[in-house]
């Protein structure tokens, strides 16, 4: 015990250290490369590092020249793949030879001793660190900063007030318009035909026969100048025929189908992927990004992954021409789930 | 004795292997001359060939689909399926299938062309179908207007590329790579299997001939992004990388820190 506490040294610092008991070993006797024992394999890599040089300008050159014998003809896609495979091969492979060559002489010809840099200490030595000491309290004193607080104070308290308008600025980059209005409703409303996408024409009861699937956008949205993607990202449904001894409906929602005619927001509820991939066997819907399945015949429950809730479903009705039309907007928001949605 | 006396003098040692080649040479050119013609001519649907059809169905696809087509529990009813039906499913191979399972496979396709249009002219007769287009009518779509119909219909479920993809329970979507323009337009008018039925007044059949002028288009040129990997998107695409680009950086880094000798 007496032995282990007298090998603790304490230095200047707080610091601890022991002196380590290993001795440096040193480095190993060097290592010679064929290329320092024989001058004949020195030539030789000289030669075979300069070769690599001179193909790396050579390839430098082709590709400049195949970029002519190659050109990019407007309106063939095929002459871009051309070119761009080409020149981009040519600058590749130069790129390669300068950079093996360069580390080929490095590590064959130049001077292969092992050397070792020692690492300077970080504290400065002590009249450095009192002059520094001694130019804060001047400028202390020259300035009053400890003296006049209040212009101290006043100047902290200026540049506390100095980023306020920020806030108001950055609240400003988000999209205008209540929550409400952003997320809740879509441009489904009363009487908004179904239409296909991406055409806009109205859907007939009568064309959709058992086992379709129509993708359907709001016959309101077509021409939409300003928002047309966000509004499509919202309204996007897809429209089904399923026998009617297959579709289990809710009391509730009888109403909401005509004659075996469904339609469900195409949006996933778990991070808003399109799902469309339907099943007209087994009715099952299936979102391609993470495997949520919902079931068609019984109001897109989900039956399958991530997704917390079924597919919102939008309420058709027949008017008086045959077309199918919206009852009214969805009855809860479309898509994924929010902090404030109600449920 | 003086048969075999006979035979070694008058006729060559190969001379009845020649005949048999001969034979058959005749026999198969008369049948190919037939058939050809059969398929080529407009085919008006005889009463002969009906019966045919009935016999054909009868001892290949009876023992699911019911004697009549009427359907049992192995296999739907065939009423009112039309040509088109049968011409899918018998002339890609998927009918008659090899086993239960998710879905039926393509397979080599099991029978001959007339015998595909007499099985197809008996369901046709069970009720009123689908027909089969002349594969003259499929042409001369519209391929841009096909790709953003595809987009929007078909590349969900087939891959924009028209690779195929996943579906659920060990079901997929098929490659639309290479397909009879017959098949692709079969397939949109019939709903085969889990697929949506894309009827006329969906997809109108102009609209029709664009998706199948898109996927020609497809066929017959080369991605221009250089290989395209079976245009599975990132899943082979990554792996491409993590093999080939990461393993070509640790072999450079080997090489960098190793001792030269």
């Amino acid at each position: 015990m007496a032995d282990k506490k007298s090998d603790v040294v304490t230095s200047a610092g707080s610091a601890v250290s022991r002196p380590d008991r290993l001795q440096n070993p040193g480095f190993e006797p060097e290592h010679k490369r064929v290329h320092d024992e024989s001058p004949e394999r020195a030539r030789g890599a000289e030669r075979g590092i300069s070769l690599l040089f001179a193909l790396s300008g050579i390839l430098s050159a082709a590709a400049f020249t195949l970029n002519f014998i190659f050109p990019i003809v407007p309106g063939d896609l095929l002459s871009t793949r051309y070119n761009n495979m080409f020149v981009g091969l040519a600058i590749a492979a130069g790129l390669l030879c300068l950079g093996v060559g360069a580390v080929h002489w490095a590590k064959a010809l130049m001077h292969g001793h092992e050397l070792v840099e020692e690492r300077h200490t970080t504290r400065g030595d002590d009249a450095t660190r009192a002059r520094a000491v001694e130019i804060f309290q001047e400028a202390n004193k020259e300035s009053g900063w400890t003296r006049r607080r209040l212009l101290r104070n006043s100047l902290i308290g200026a540049l506390v007030a100095m980023p306020i308008p920020a806030i108001a600025l950055l609240r400003d980059l988000a999209p205008a318009g209540t929550l409400e209005e952003k997320l809740v409703h879509t441009m489904w409303e009363k009487g908004v035909r179904l239409t296909r996408d991406p055409n806009g024409v109205p859907i007939k009861a009568s064309d959709v026969t058992i086992g379709s699937a129509f993708h359907v956008i709001p016959e309101n949205i077509i021409g939409l100048e300003e928002g047309f993607l966000n509004e499509k990202a919202k309204s996007a449904v897809l429209l089904m025929r399923l026998p009617l001894d297959a579709l289990n409906e809710a009391e509730d929602r009888k109403g909401w189908s005509y004659d075996g005619i469904v339609a469900y927001s195409k949006i996933c509820t778990h991070v808003g992927c399109p799902v469309a991939l339907y099943e007209q066997q087994t009715h099952h819907l299936l979102c391609p990004c993470h495997q949520s399945q919902f079931d068609v015949a019984n109001h897109c429950a989900v039956i399958f992954g991530p997704a917390a809730r079924p597919l919102p479903q939008l309420p058709i009705a027949v008017d008086a021409e045959g077309y199918l039309v919206a009852q009214s907007d969805f009855l809860e928001p479309v898509g994924p789930s929010y902090w404030e949605r109600i449920r | 004795m003086s048969r075999t006396v006979n035979r070694k003098g008058r006729r060559h040692p190969l001379s009845s292997l020649v005949l048999i080649l001969v034979g058959l040479f005749v026999s198969g050119g008369a049948y190919a001359a037939v058939t050809g013609t059969a398929s080529a001519a407009d085919a008006p649907v005889s009463a002969s060939q009906i019966e045919d059809g009935k016999k054909l169905f009868a001892s290949n696809c009876a023992s699911c689909h019911g004697l009549s087509a009427q359907g049992s529990a192995a296999g739907p009813s065939l009423i009112g399926a039309g040509a088109l039906s049968v011409e899918f499913q018998v002339g890609s191979g998927r009918m008659p299938m090899s086993g239960s399972g998710p879905q039926a496979e393509k397979k080599p396709v099991q029978f001959t062309q007339p015998e595909i249009d007499a099985m197809a002219a008996w369901v046709a007769s069970l009720a009123p179908g689908p027909a089969v287009p002349e594969a003259s009518s499929l042409a001369g779509g519209d391929p841009s207007n096909g790709a953003e119909l595809f987009r929007v219909n078909c590349a969900m479920c087939h891959n924009v590329a028209g690779a195929g993809g996943a579906l659920t329970e060990g079901k997929w979507a098929p490659s639309l790579r290479n397909i009879d323009p017959v098949h692709v337009y079969a397939a949109m008018v019939t709903g085969p299997q889990n697929m949506p039925v894309f009827s006329d007044m969906n997809i109108t059949p102009a609209e029709k001939n664009d998706i199948i002028a898109y996927l020609k288009f497809l066929d017959e040129n080369p991605s221009v992004g250089g290989m395209d990997l079976g245009a599975l998107g990132p899943v082979s695409e990554g792996l491409f990388v993590w093999i080939f680009a990461l393993g070509g950086l640790v072999a450079i880094t080997i090489w960098l820190s190793a001792k030269s000798n």
